[in-house]
């Protein structure tokens, strides 16, 4: 582009601000559906009902707004982002789920979240950061268990300790 | 009620010795934690509210004053030293501090935040102390459309007033509120947005949302982005003291600032960002050395720093005396009360002096331990800082986890953590400000039942809700507040086509 040139920046119809808004006018509508269920038990004023179908009109007009704005390209530059890390920590928060699910206990279940989410952020030693998130979780594990006596998931480990 | 006689029965709760010790370990917590870089304090409140779980309530609140002081100095330390602010009330700081690290300057930077972070937070915490009691007998008049009100001016002004997009502030807030609706109705027994899955029948925990937010939601943005920008570290080189010059250059600065955060900060206004920029253009203009500016002038981190501080005192005043969070942090403050089935108020004033006087005194307490400890230590924060990025974001996710599975051990409860993190990164990489979020979850479900019993004693006429003077007012303020921008918006629109 030259400088000086009085024309307007390239204004395009930016794609991930209409999906914004659809999932907005998708919200509002999962609101009003659920609202239809409630019964309104209130002889005076407002029931249960009243503020969902407020909030839902709200989220219409927003996404009217956000259609509007994605329409004219008015949305903030973004950088490119890397969608691999974000995965790696996904997955990451998928195995400490299913462990804390499956009763497999605390410590191996952020010591997973930690492996990975490292890995994520570029480091391949995966060995080495496993027995740091070990003793790491199980030093957590003690403090917040025995100390605190907060009460953490137990797992084969931790009955171990 | 006598400002000076609650204060020194504040102070009597505050000394006795495990509560000195418990604002001792919430300074050294909160520092510790919010210097990490991403961190901000009210990540740093929301991390440390598991710690908490165990102790009475006085103890508790005490911890929090100690986390939310030294959350804040923590994160000037970062915004200095690596240039990466928690959050934009640390910009400005950033902005000069960083250059006065890469200049060898980093030892009177630090001195100079710590101090005016001092001196302001002592000016606010007096202000406060004196501000509450009178702000209590005039709330205590307050009906329930009062209140109604007065939460839709904090709504607007949080989400639309001052963000860059009104259209983006309101559909964050709006969020929110959505996410409040879900679970029990409280006056009627019925499920809202259950979706029959008796987890949710409780609604959604604030600290769930928010470390879903701010802790999940930056390790996933930044992990998305780390081929962009590499953290450089600058080393404190040079004496640590500020000379007789900084000290010349410093100290109106800190008192304009404390001038212009305590005031906004109070206000149900929300947010340090404009004090903090209202108090370095301030100093920019007045300052003697104007050449400086933008390459490391003192007076550029003294006032925004200042300012920061004493705004978080002030949002203390909303929080207190009505119940009423204006910012992220003050939001999961209000969560730590409600652990405790404690709300915030007139009421609490009223019923729980020892309480709210202990937590005031702490404050200032918590001051004085962060200006002895934060100097000495600074050697350990920079430490901190130097953790390698992958173990530092593995480790703040495993304390992000660690407080949800130790509040709520649920395969439910951990999926809504990662989809509030995955909400929370969308909302960062598509430009969305997250505290309107948390304020609305918060907020709405107060908001909503005001509004009820407002209209149940009216006996559904809604006229009562601009019949009393206070909330006709108030409902005004919010409007103007909620059409201002878009009508600033125009004229500048209509300006630029005239030009």
């Amino acid at each position: 582009m030259t400088s000086g040139d009085p024309v307007q920046p390239q204004r395009r119809v930016d794609r991930a601000g209409i999906v914004i808004a659809a999932l907005l006018a998708v919200l509002a509508a999962v609101l009003v559906w659920d609202a239809r269920g409630l019964q309104s038990t209130a002889m005076y004023g407002m029931g249960p009902e009243a503020m969902p179908v407020v909030i839902a009109c709200g989220l219409a007009l927003l996404a009217i707004g956000n259609f509007i704005d994605a329409l004219r390209g008015n949305l903030p530059a973004r950088e490119s982002a890397d969608p691999v890390p974000v995965v790696l920590i996904l997955v990451g928060l998928a195995l400490l789920i299913a462990i804390i699910g499956f009763g497999g206990g605390f410590i191996l279940a952020t010591s997973a979240l930690f492996v990975t989410t490292s890995a994520a952020f570029g480091r391949r030693a995966i060995l080495v950061d496993s027995i740091i998130a070990i003793v790491m979780s199980t030093l957590i594990y003690l403090a917040f268990d025995r100390l605190l006596t907060l009460s953490l998931p137990a797992g084969p480990l931790e009955r171990l300790l | 009620m006598d400002t000076f006689a609650a204060l020194a029965h504040g102070m009597a709760v505050a000394v006795q010795p495990m509560n000195l010790l418990y604002a001792l370990i919430g300074v050294f917590l909160g520092t510790a934690v919010g210097v990490l870089p991403g961190i901000g304090p009210a990540l740093t409140v929301a991390l440390l509210l598991p710690v908490t779980y165990k102790l009475d309530p006085g103890g508790s609140l005490i911890m929090f004053a100690g986390i939310y002081y030294g959350g804040m100095y923590g994160g000037s330390t970062t915004a200095i030293l690596i240039n990466t602010p928690g959050e934009s009330a640390s910009m400005a700081t950033a902005l000069e501090g960083n250059k006065m690290a890469k200049a060898g300057r980093g030892g009177p930077a630090l001195a100079t935040s710590a101090i005016g972070s001092f001196v302001a937070g002592t000016i606010a915490t007096i202000g406060l102390a004196f501000l509450a009691p009178w702000l209590v007998d005039f709330a205590v008049r307050f009906g329930p459309e009062d209140y109604f009100a007065l939460m839709c001016v904090a709504f607007v002004t949080v989400s639309a007033t001052f963000g860059d997009s009104p259209i983006r502030g309101l559909t964050s807030l709006f969020i929110g509120l959505t996410l409040g609706l879900i679970g029990i109705d409280k006056l009627t027994g019925q499920a809202r947005l259950a979706f029959g899955v008796p987890e949710l029948l409780d609604g959604v925990e604030v600290t769930t949302l928010a470390v879903g937010l701010f802790a999940v939601g930056e390790a996933l943005f930044v992990a998305s982005r780390r081929h962009h920008t590499e953290e450089k570290l600058e080393p404190v080189r040079g004496s640590l003291w500020m000379t007789k010059e900084d000290w010349k250059r410093s100290w109106k600065p800190w008192l304009r600032g404390t001038m212009f955060g305590f005031p906004i900060g109070a206000l149900p206004a929300g947010g340090a960002e404009i004090p903090t920029f209202l108090s370095y253009s301030t100093e920019k203009r007045l300052t003697k050395h104007p050449e400086e500016f933008g390459k490391g002038a003192i007076e550029g981190v003294a006032g925004p720093e200042a300012a920061n501080n004493a705004s978080a005192a002030g949002t203390l005043v909303p929080l207190l005396t009505l119940g009423l969070p204006t910012s992220a942090t003050a939001a999961m403050m209000l969560a730590g009360f409600q652990q405790y089935g404690l709300n915030p108020g007139p009421l609490l004033f009223a019923e729980r002096p020892d309480l709210v006087w202990g937590l005031i005194a702490s404050l200032f307490i918590a001051n004085c331990m962060l200006l002895v400890l934060n100097l000495p230590l600074v050697g350990l924060w920079v430490r901190l800082l130097a953790i390698p990025q992958p173990w530092l974001y593995a480790g703040i996710l495993v304390f992000a986890t660690m407080g949800t599975i130790a509040a709520k051990p649920s395969v439910v409860e951990l999926s809504m953590l990662a989809g509030f993190g995955v909400l929370g990164f969308l909302m960062r990489r598509f430009d969305f400000p997250i505290a309107p979020v948390v304020v609305g979850l918060i907020l709405g479900p107060i908001a909503e039942s005001q509004l009820r019993r407002a209209l149940a004693i009216s006996l559904g006429d809604p006229i009562a809700l601009v019949q009393s003077p206070i909330s006709a007012t108030l409902l005004g303020v919010a409007l103007i507040a909620l059409l201002a921008p878009f009508v600033l918006k125009g004229l500048g629109r209509f300006k630029a086509n005239e030009d």
